[in-house]
């Protein structure tokens, strides 16, 4: 009877202690979640306000501004433009005119702080969020003019 | 003309394939010895096949030949010779060849190797194999065919990603795809256990060398990516829980609770079922993963949309081998039993909160690295999922686990005692406090993951010596180098891996604590002080590669008047593709690296550079070493070559 006592005691407390270790898994993936959205998506305040996100689209051509090694740059999905700030060095192929990814907060007057600068090492590839970003873009223009 | 010889040798190949698996199980159940004599013939000539067509498409690489399109698309003339041969495994239909001409290797590695096994057995083993082969030739044939033909022929290729062009990829991707592949024959040996209904301490020991063998090479190959990754990304990382990595990393977190499984079983005829189910899942995250980095899954889930049939095959080939065989072992485990008793406290139930623990850091990526896909897929939106995450639960998994790996090895069998173990391991928990606590007084700075991980480095490392003092101590005469003889190899190889272990928590938690970041810009002739090093920019010198131009940067770094390093980083251009390479340049020593990368010329004048002081780094890669050499010791010992150990008594891990 002790014995099995002790077995049903060992027992309970190992699937309490796996709860508490599932929890604290699933809290801090929950907490390391960062979505991703277009400069539109932002500017229609979907971003949160606090927290990281992504963001994503196209480094508009004449935008790169370089002060020692801090950058601005815009991010523009066609539709609508961000503003980036960045300090640091960029990826190789971070170009004007090229999909990027930037990680980072939203700051104050709508400047994008960055921490993160995504480009991949590949000429002919699109960080897969830009391109959703445009795409996305492109679906809004085509339903805005079906509208008018 | 050669790339159709080699595409007919896959094609024969595939039919030997089919024949070695099929014959030998339809013996199994009259136990047809002369369909059982097909298997080992059947699998070698199926493995010389298969490595013929790999060295045919391997000589269109040598030979420039770009009438076969996928040497136009990977390769060009310009290429080095050792990476266009390299080129091979650069893209997805190549790499899925060398797959299976790596299944050939281990193929033909166990119809010369695995002798004493009793016909029966060797012969479902290989039929196993077969099998895999024929799933993965099919998928070659049918959706990926590298010997494919372009008509007119390009004048030249469109080369091979720069980023590849390094002595890495020479020896990284063979490594790797070993330990991979090297799991299908642990798999092997569960399946034919399952049909055969024989699950013993004999097979346990047939199978641990195997399996030790493919954790070795997925180790050192995990560890040769990591390297890669530090010096050739250029931006000073080793390891970014991207989920290119994950798949590498979750089939060897699943490895090593097997071969730790295995140690069960072969010592105490326990965790029989618990084993086999290891096997099969190792083998079922290598598959996972090979497809996870090889389909262009990574790039887009979509792109599945756009080639369906590849996608396709490749989730019916993925439930058909794991679906079948967890049907099996749902069907035969109960029959193989759990095995022997043991106590609450014992070294069984220390290596069962090894299994759970590295099972659960398993899931625990898996779902970080699957999560985001299965959003992606559903169309939910696009979310990524931080290394912060990987890194907490990671280390929160693993901290409880390398406590007990201190205790492990000192543990009993069967049952042990815990004032006991306490009292064996007291001096070592004193010391590691100790040492935990005078290395961050050198260092200057003191945090709490910085205590845990030096605490946890310093356990395992004074709880080996516990543990080889107290088995000298044991051995009642002798001088010490014959004492040391009698320990078997097995036991030695487990010490150095655990003691490797250790080393690369030492380079994790150095790097982690200690590292310096700094983004600086420099006039040519400038000197700057960095973290005590002077850094003197002597400009840019253009340089000419085979198949590069480059801009390389001179920086004199010296400390307190002495000479340290010069140091080279370059910014590369690879026209034939047009993409730009940073190149950094790194000082490597003992107890720190200096790490240098070119940013961007300045509009003003002068680069933007960065600087990386990385301490220890280097022994993250040295523990990794260790442990394969470790695996490398373990499976040579001397019990796994002898036909029959009728010697029981020795006590060996």
């Amino acid at each position: 009877m002790k014995s099995r006592h002790k077995r049903i005691a060992i027992i309970v407390a190992g699937i309490a202690l796996l709860a508490i270790a599932a929890t604290l898994l699933l809290q801090s993936f929950q907490s390391n979640l960062v979505f991703f959205f277009s400069p539109t998506e932002v500017a229609e305040g979907k971003s949160p306000q606090q927290g990281n996100f992504r963001i994503g689209g196209l480094v508009e051509a004449g935008s790169i501004k370089r002060n020692g090694t801090e950058v601005h740059f815009t991010v523009t999905d066609t539709i609508k433009t961000m503003d980036v700030v960045y300090t640091g060095i960029l990826p190789d192929l971070f170009k004007e005119g090229k999909g990027v990814v930037a990680q980072g907060k939203q700051g104050p007057n709508g400047v994008f702080i960055a921490d993160q600068v995504l480009a991949k090492h590949d000429e002919n590839y699109m960080p897969p969020e830009a391109a959703d970003a445009l795409e996305k873009a492109q679906q809004y223009k085509a339903t805005a003019g079906e509208v008018k | 003309m050669m790339p159709d010889i080699g595409h007919y040798a896959l094609i024969l190949a595939l039919v030997v394939a089919v024949l070695q698996g099929v014959l030998p199980l339809a013996g199994l159940p009259k136990n047809n010895e002369k369909l059982f004599a097909f298997a080992t013939p059947m699998a070698r000539v199926q493995s010389l096949l298969v490595i013929l067509s790999f060295i045919i498409l391997d000589y269109a690489f040598y030979a420039n030949d770009f009438t076969v399109y996928y040497v136009a698309t990977t390769s060009n003339s310009n290429l080095p010779l050792m990476f266009r041969l390299a080129a091979i495994w650069g893209g997805h239909e190549g790499s899925m060849l060398f797959w299976v001409s790596i299944l050939a290797v281990w193929t033909l590695a166990v119809t010369f190797f695995a002798k004493e096994l009793p016909l029966r057995f060797r012969s479902s083993l290989l039929a196993v194999m077969g099998l895999i082969s024929v799933g993965f030739i099919l998928f070659i044939l049918f959706t990926s065919n590298p010997f494919e033909r372009i008509f007119p022929a390009p004048f030249d290729g469109r080369d091979l990603n720069p980023l590849l062009q390094d002595p890495g990829m020479v020896f990284h991707p063979p490594l790797l795809y070993m330990g991979y592949v090297g799991f299908s024959v642990a798999f092997a040996f569960a399946i034919a256990a399952l049909l055969d209904g024989r699950l013993d301490v004999t097979w346990a020991r047939w199978t641990r060398p195997w399996t030790t063998a493919a954790w070795v090479f997925l180790t050192l190959g995990i560890a040769l990516g990591s390297r890669w990754a530090y010096y050739e990304l250029g931006w000073g990382g080793w390891w970014f829980w991207d989920a290119v990595e994950n798949a590498s990393f979750m089939p060897w977190l699943i490895g090593t609770a097997l071969i730790h499984s295995l140690a069960v079983t072969e010592k105490r005829n326990a965790f029989k079922a618990w084993t086999v189910l290891l096997s099969i899942c190792a083998f079922s995250l290598s598959l996972l993963g090979t497809f996870l980095v090889r389909s262009g899954v990574l790039t887009s889930v979509h792109a599945f949309a756009t080639d369906p049939s590849r996608g396709l095959f490749i989730l019916l080939f993925l439930v058909i081998v794991i679906g079948g065989a967890l049907t099996l072992f749902a069907l035969r485990a109960p029959s193989v039993g759990l095995g022997e008793k043991f106590d609450l406290v014992s070294r069984e139930s220390l290596l069962l909160t090894n299994n759970v623990v590295l099972f659960t850091a398993t899931g625990a990526v898996l779902l970080g690295t699957l999560y985001p896909l299965l959003i992606d897929a559903m169309n939910m939106g696009k979310i990524s999922v931080g290394p912060p995450y990987f890194d907490t639960v990671f280390v929160a998994i693993m901290v409880p686990g390398i406590f007990l790996m201190g205790i492990g090895p000192i543990a009993n069998w069967k049952k042990a005692s815990v004032p006991d173990m306490a009292s064996k391991l007291k001096w070592a928990l004193g010391i590691s406090v100790i040492s935990a606590l005078i290395v961050p007084s050198i260092m200057g700075r003191l945090s709490p993951m910085i205590f845990v991980g030096l605490l946890m480095a310093f356990w395992v490392m004074s709880s080996v010596f516990t543990s080889m003092k107290l088995r000298l101590d044991a051995i009642p005469s002798g001088t010490l180098t014959q004492k040391l003889k009698t320990f078997g190899r097995a036991y030695n190889g487990m010490l150095l891996a655990h003691f490797g272990l250790a080393i690369f928590i030492v380079g994790v938690t150095m790097v982690k604590g200690y590292e310096r970041e700094h983004d600086i810009t420099m006039q040519n002739g400038e000197t700057k002080v960095i973290n005590g090093y002077n850094f003197k920019f002597e400009g840019i010198l253009p340089i000419r590669g085979p198949n590069y131009i480059a801009k390389q940067g001179q920086f004199y770094v010296s400390k307190e008047g002495k000479q340290v390093a010069l140091l080279t980083p370059e910014k590369r251009l690879y026209p034939v593709q047009g993409a730009v390479m940073t190149e950094a340049s790194i000082s490597i020593n003992p107890v720190r690296d200096i790490y240098i990368s070119l940013g961007e010329e300045l509009e003003e004048g002068g680069w933007s550079i960065r600087v990386y002081f990385k301490p220890f780094v280097q022994w993250i890669w040295l523990g990794c070493v260790l442990m394969g050499l470790g695996g490398i010791l373990t499976m040579t010992d001397k019990r796994y070559r002898i036909k029959k150990v009728l010697n029981e008594q020795s006590i060996t891990a």
